[in-house]
């Protein structure tokens, strides 16, 4: 059962592609629903700490597996 | 939030030096600045619609290179573009944006794209070879968006 409302894969890409793309996946989405981004390049999990700081969006979680980076963000 | 306001001046017209402006103007508008971006000299070239940006190793030993190569070796015909085609696919390989790719997300963010008349002139730039939606402006056009931002970088 999924606890996110979108999905965003954004493995393989690198700085900024990754912020960028879930910038506009949230653009589209309504406040309070949750994405759940999959992502490789390991600069992302700072990076999206700062995007969420910066945008007040909320970084509700984020962890790795198997090389992966992911990340719950919940839209303001 | 309030927003903030990010201005740089792009000066370079190399494939490297490409990137900083737009992995940063368009990562700042992600974040909810208002962005412009100052095109003058070199960095007029970053705004052709038909880019043809290369790499030189030359003058720059700080270049990673895959082997040694000295520096009369890195002058020979065919070297710039031998080292501009590696350096792509290198950035392909690891998911690095194309800088057509990074200015086009610059421009659906509705970051400003002004270039230096004066330049523009100095050179005779064709500006029909630009991108469409850019601006055409001088230093006061500049600081009268400089003077209001929180952050400005020359690059």
């Amino acid at each position: 059962m999924a606890d996110f409302d979108r999905e965003l894969d954004a493995s393989g890409l690198n700085c900024p592609l990754p912020i960028l793309r879930a910038k506009k996946t949230l653009a589209d989405m309504e406040s309070g629903q949750v994405l759940h981004i999959i992502a490789t390049d390991p600069g992302s999990v700072k990076d999206f700490e700062a995007f969420a700081k910066q945008t007040g969006n909320e970084l509700m979680s984020s962890g790795e597996e198997g090389g992966k980076f992911t990340f719950m963000m919940k839209k303001s | 939030m309030t927003e903030k306001k990010l201005a740089i001046i792009a000066t370079k017209g190399t494939l490297d030096w490409a990137y900083p402006p737009f992995i940063l103007a368009s990562t700042a508008s992600a974040l909810g600045y208002d962005t412009e971006i100052f095109f003058t000299f070199y960095g007029l070239q970053l705004l052709k619609k038909d880019l043809t940006l290369q790499v030189s190793p030359l003058g720059n030993p700080g270049m990673p290179m895959p082997m040694p190569v000295p520096v009369v070796i890195q002058a020979l015909p065919g070297m710039q573009n031998m080292m501009t085609m590696m350096m792509k696919k290198k950035m392909k390989s690891k998911g690095v944006a194309s800088v057509e790719e990074l200015r086009e997300l610059c421009v659906e963010a509705e970051v400003r794209l002004v270039a230096c008349q004066m330049t523009v002139d100095l050179f005779e730039f064709d500006t029909k070879e630009f991108i469409d939606g850019i601006e055409y402006g001088g230093a006061a056009t500049f600081f009268e968006f400089a003077g209001e931002s929180d952050i400005c970088l020359y690059i």
